[in-house]
């Protein structure tokens, strides 16, 4: 087992380390107080080809890989969470289901554009009446000649009304169930395609979290993605990658507070002296920092099954899983060990606990994930 | 290589390994080896419990150091005012000089600058080497450069101070490498090893965290920049003796290839917070946005920025770009003076790194007073002025200490 | 247009910590990173190259094998070859010989237009190398360039002066030493990474590689050394509070800041 990055890996790191320091940090707190989206660091992660690293050059990205990829996340979401989801949510569920299973025109017309960072991208799977139940689709999606028209409404749709570029899930067969579903890929601005309410949230505030509405949207026949009725499997499949971007979301957000942490435990003093001093903080910074490299290794590892063609599945549930939960753990400790000063805006502890609990829910809830991995357990 | 372990005699205990600032030494089979990143700084040497580490002289090329004589001072001016630095310098020289017991000669390059080659003699040359010519009456490398070379050639001085401006920080090095002489940068601290007569040139590396003293054991001059406000001025001396020797340098104008063709003085822009080397801060202490007048005075005197408690921004004596804190700028300038400051955690997070702080403040228990290096208990309102006045008389003041000691 | 851009791998100086027991330097740990000046220099060169697109970006740098990621770098922010300079006869070099050894390497690569260094490196903070580098090949120097043009034939700066600037012109070739008010560097791309890589154009020179003169390489070639380093005295760990009356506590202030070298 090599436990080392490439070269490579460790050089993405560093850059994107160095981005998130100069660019991101400065505006966390700001757009978390306002819940403006970050349109400028968006551009600017496009023109260093952060918005397509896992796919290769001939499609518009990097040339990179998936774990490269992961640790670009970490690194966002290390110092702001809602950067980390931008682009996870853009990269593993915007762009890799048009990699995975679009036509070579599809690939032309929209993944190029995604990867290079000219258009930004969603995913559309929930609706109002279908969360974790994610087959009981109400969209509905009908055939009319040369088009498909759509009507039903999307909810909790990240990046929604920021995008360019949707990959949206209908019922195209009432009669065959999961198998009646289609993914479709909509643009932006299609008549009968509107943006609905934009979500005020109590983490990843500067996110555009949007309810997405289709009266009457028609759809040219060609940007039907996959096989008719495989729509399910394509949501299936690609939230098995989206795992791993959010897992790595999580992972970052829970080092960055501990780095704060740290920092603050040797500056305030108490009882005439550092707080890094009193073993009963050293043992809650000793738990955490284990916690973290455990999930480290999980995350990781599923991000180096994707790259690599080995079955990841299970893993990226694992990682998730464990991620999401250290997360929580690790910020609401590191705003406990800020004392009163942990719960106020001063510090950006309070933000991270608030930007972790999402982890635990969106792109499959946590009790979604031990469903997962309990089902590859007990076949 | 020039530093080697004497294998016998070394016992592994590691701690030249421990000491290198370069991590340059490895332990292979339980003794220390030297890699290639040694610079011969010669801190194992030194800390080696068994003396097993030791420096060789392999040195090639030089000069006879025994035609060399002469301490030189480059008398830095700009429009035909001679820099402060200048003065700086032939103080140090004069002391150099004296150590050594030969003459000190200050090097005036420009244009109808007359007096100020009788100020040099007023501040201890004993001699002005005087260049005149209309091209050198605003700075140029090449033309510098071989002035000054020519003269080093023909007069071959044992010793050339620089003063570190940004000019003399273009003109050493040029000089240096025309010459084949080592040129140190910056320094801090110049002694004399009378017995080689040999200049010990001490100065800041790794961004201050280390100090070195180089030797230019071989090569001549010895030359040395170094930088405005380290060394004492000189004083002067009315009526003082010297020799001028005015001189046409043998120079064209095809001879500066680099040309300046617009010199312009600007107000330097505002230095951003973050950046500054020297930073005075108001804080609640300061009663009211007014006081800000006098913060502002003290950081215009010290050449440094303008900071701000959150407190008083939120009170909008003072625009947020200023603060510093955990919710403002993190700062770690070589001085920073928090007036009127508590020292509230937030703040302090936002510069306790700085180098040198100082605090004044009415209440002896301000927290800040845990941070500072040097403190005062009082009203900011007197002790700004009264510091303010020091400053304007810190030459005065030192004379007096001396006269003490 | 050929640009050749010299560049250093250091220490992030401000990672450099002092072990407070004992008062040595800690390296550990410490990230290594391209010098923050040369960063400048890099950028312009390529700022030319984004106007100009045949203009040739080499980078050449002196250090130790390490030093490949450090070029590797400079190639994914998009450098167009980059020369490593590594040889143990290049060891405990001062700035006469590293500047020697790159000189000799640049006469090697052939003819340039422009030779653009940094100003100083964060860990040595001499500023000599560039304007050295100049006077070994013979070409004329502009040092602390705050901006610069591009013209006919050749370079015109603006080069910073504590209060104000010089605008200087020279023809070209011309040796330029950036600062960091030049320009804001841009990030290596992540397309840039794996192609640097990947393409793996980075060429190692050993002092057998090219012509240069032997006696002035390495410690033994160096005019200057170092007699002893130490750490200079740390934070007192206690405040000292300066008594008496405003005046007199000023007094002692002044005192103890100009003691230090402070003011």
């Amino acid at each position: 087992m090599n436990f080392t990055l490439t070269k490579e890996q460790e050089m993405v790191r560093t850059v994107m380390r160095e981005f998130a320091e100069n660019e991101v940090k400065p505006i966390a707190a700001d757009i978390d107080e306002t819940g403006r989206f970050p349109r400028e660091n968006v551009e600017k992660m496009a023109r260093y080809n952060m918005l397509g690293i896992p796919f290769p050059e001939e499609l518009g990205g990097a040339g990179g890989d998936e774990l490269a990829y992961a640790i670009a996340v970490e690194e966002l979401s290390r110092v702001c969470g809602t950067t980390g989801v931008i682009l996870s949510a853009h990269t593993s569920l915007g762009c890799w289901p048009i990699y995975k299973y679009g036509t070579e025109e599809q690939k032309q017309k929209y993944l190029i554009p995604l990867a290079k960072g000219e258009k930004l991208g969603a995913f559309a799977l929930t609706e109002p009446n279908a969360g974790t139940d994610a087959a009981g689709q109400q969209t509905i999606a009908v055939e009319d000649g040369d088009n498909y028209i759509l009507n039903g409404s999307k909810i909790f749709i990240t990046n929604g009304g920021q995008a360019d570029v949707y990959i949206v899930f209908a019922m195209t067969d009432r009669t065959k169930g999961t198998r009646g579903i289609s993914a479709f890929i909509v643009e932006k601005d299609t008549p009968g395609f509107t943006i609905g309410k934009i979500e005020e949230k109590m983490g990843i505030r500067a996110s555009s979290t949007a309810e997405l509405i289709f009266q009457n949207c028609v759809i040219p026949k060609e940007n039907l993605l996959g096989e008719l009725g495989k729509g399910f499997k394509i949501a299936m499949t690609t939230l098995d990658g989206g795992r791993i971007g959010i897992a790595a979301q999580a992972l970052g957000i829970a080092q960055g507070a501990l780095d704060e942490t740290v920092q603050y435990l040797k500056e305030r003093k108490q009882f005439g002296r550092s707080l890094s001093k009193f073993q009963g903080l050293q043992w809650m910074i000793a738990d955490m920092a284990t916690e973290i490299e455990a999930a480290r290794m999980l995350v990781y590892r599923a991000a180096y099954n994707k790259a690599n063609g080995l079955p990841y599945n299970k893993e990226a549930a694992m990682a998730k899983l464990f991620a999401a939960n250290t997360a929580m753990n690790v910020t609401t400790k590191c705003v406990q060990l800020h004392g009163g000063y942990g719960y106020t805006k001063d510090y950006p502890v309070e933000r991270m606990m608030r930007d972790a609990k999402i982890t635990e829910i969106y792109e499959g809830t946590s009790q979604v994930q031990q469903m997962v991995i309990a089902g590859h357990l007990l076949r | 290589m020039a530093v080697k372990v004497i294998k016998e005699k070394c016992v592994g205990c590691g701690a030249c390994i421990k000491v290198c600032p370069f991590d340059a030494i490895k332990m292979v089979d339980k003794k220390a080896v030297i890699t290639d990143k040694c610079t011969a700084c010669g801190q194992c040497v030194q800390k080696c419990p068994v003396k097993a580490i030791e420096k060789e002289e392999g040195k090639k090329g030089g000069v006879n150091v025994d035609e060399y004589r002469g301490v030189w001072v480059f008398a830095e001016q700009r429009g035909g005012e001679l820099l402060n630095v200048a003065i700086e310098l032939l103080g140090e020289g004069r002391k150099i000089a004296d150590e050594l017991d030969t003459e000190l000669t200050a090097v005036l390059l420009g244009h109808n600058i007359d007096d100020d080659a009788e100020t040099c003699i007023k501040y201890g040359a004993d001699r002005v080497l005087y260049a005149d010519s209309e091209l050198l009456d605003v700075y140029t490398t090449d033309g510098y450069a071989k002035v000054i070379y020519d003269l080093i050639q023909e007069r071959k001085p044992e010793i050339l101070l620089i003063g570190a401006t940004n000019i003399g920080r273009d003109l050493g090095p040029r000089l240096s490498a025309r010459v084949h002489t080592g040129l140190t940068a910056d320094c801090t601290r110049l002694d004399v090893d009378k017995e080689n007569r040999r200049l010990m040139m001490t100065r800041p590396a790794f961004g201050g965290n280390l100090m070195a003293t180089i030797l230019c054991p071989n090569h001549r001059p010895q030359m040395s920049t170094v930088r405005p406000g380290v060394m004492e001025k000189a004083k002067p001396v009315e009526g003082r003796k010297g020799i001028i020797e005015k001189f046409a340098p043998k120079l064209t104008a095809d001879d500066i290839k680099a040309k300046v063709v617009e010199t312009v003085k600007s107000d330097k822009p505002v230095v951003a917070l973050e950046e500054a080397p020297i930073i005075v801060s108001g804080g609640r202490g300061l009663g009211n946005a007014e006081g800000f007048k006098l913060i502002e005075e003290l950081a215009k005197k010290l050449g440094g920025v303008v900071g701000a408690s959150r407190a008083t921004v939120d009170s909008q004596w003072i625009d947020q770009p200023h603060q510093v804190g955990q919710t403002g700028k993190t700062v770690r300038p070589g001085l920073y003076i928090a007036c009127g400051i508590s020292g509230a955690i937030q703040h302090l997070a936002g510069m306790q790194d700085s180098k040198c702080i100082i605090a004044i403040n009415k209440d002896p228990n301000a927290p800040i007073f845990e941070v500072a290096d040097y403190g005062i208990v009082g009203d900011l309102y007197e002790v700004i002025p009264a510091f303010i006045e020091a400053l304007d008389n810190v030459d005065d003041i030192m004379e007096a200490i001396k006269a003490v000691k | 247009m050929k640009i050749i851009v010299c560049l250093k791998q250091v220490p992030d100086t401000n990672e450099v910590k002092i072990d407070p027991v004992k008062g040595t330097l800690i390296r550990e740990g410490v990230p290594s990173i391209i010098n923050p000046d040369d960063r400048n220099a890099l950028e312009e060169a390529l700022k030319i190259k984004d106007k100009c697109k045949d203009t040739v970006v080499t980078v050449v740098s002196m250090g130790p094998p390490q030093a490949d990621v450090a070029l590797k770098e400079a190639l994914a922010i998009g450098a167009d070859e980059a020369i490593l300079l590594s040889d143990r006869a290049f060891a405990g070099s001062d700035t006469w010989a590293t500047s020697t050894a790159i000189a000799g390497a640049i006469k090697n690569i052939g003819d340039y237009d422009i030779i653009f260094c940094g100003r100083q490196a964060i860990d040595g903070d001499t500023a000599q190398v560039g304007p050295q580098i100049a006077e070994h090949l013979g070409i004329p120097q502009i040092t602390y360039v705050e901006e610069l043009e591009i013209l006919d034939g050749k370079v015109r700066a603006k080069r910073a002066l504590e209060d104000g600037y010089f605008v200087v012109e020279s023809e070209m070739p011309v040796l330029l030493t950036a600062i960091k008010e030049l320009n804001e560097p841009r990030y290596p791309s992540i397309k840039g990474i794996y192609k640097a890589y990947r393409e793996n154009k980075v060429t190692v020179w050993t002092a057998n590689d090219y012509e240069v003169d032997r006696d002035n390489l390495g410690l033994d070639g160096s005019p200057t050394e170092v007699n002893k380093s130490f750490t200079p005295p740390g934070k007192a760990s206690e405040v000292e509070m300066l008594n008496g009356d405003a005046k007199e506590a000023a007094r002692q202030l002044v005192v103890r800041l100009k003691e230090r070298k402070i003011i």
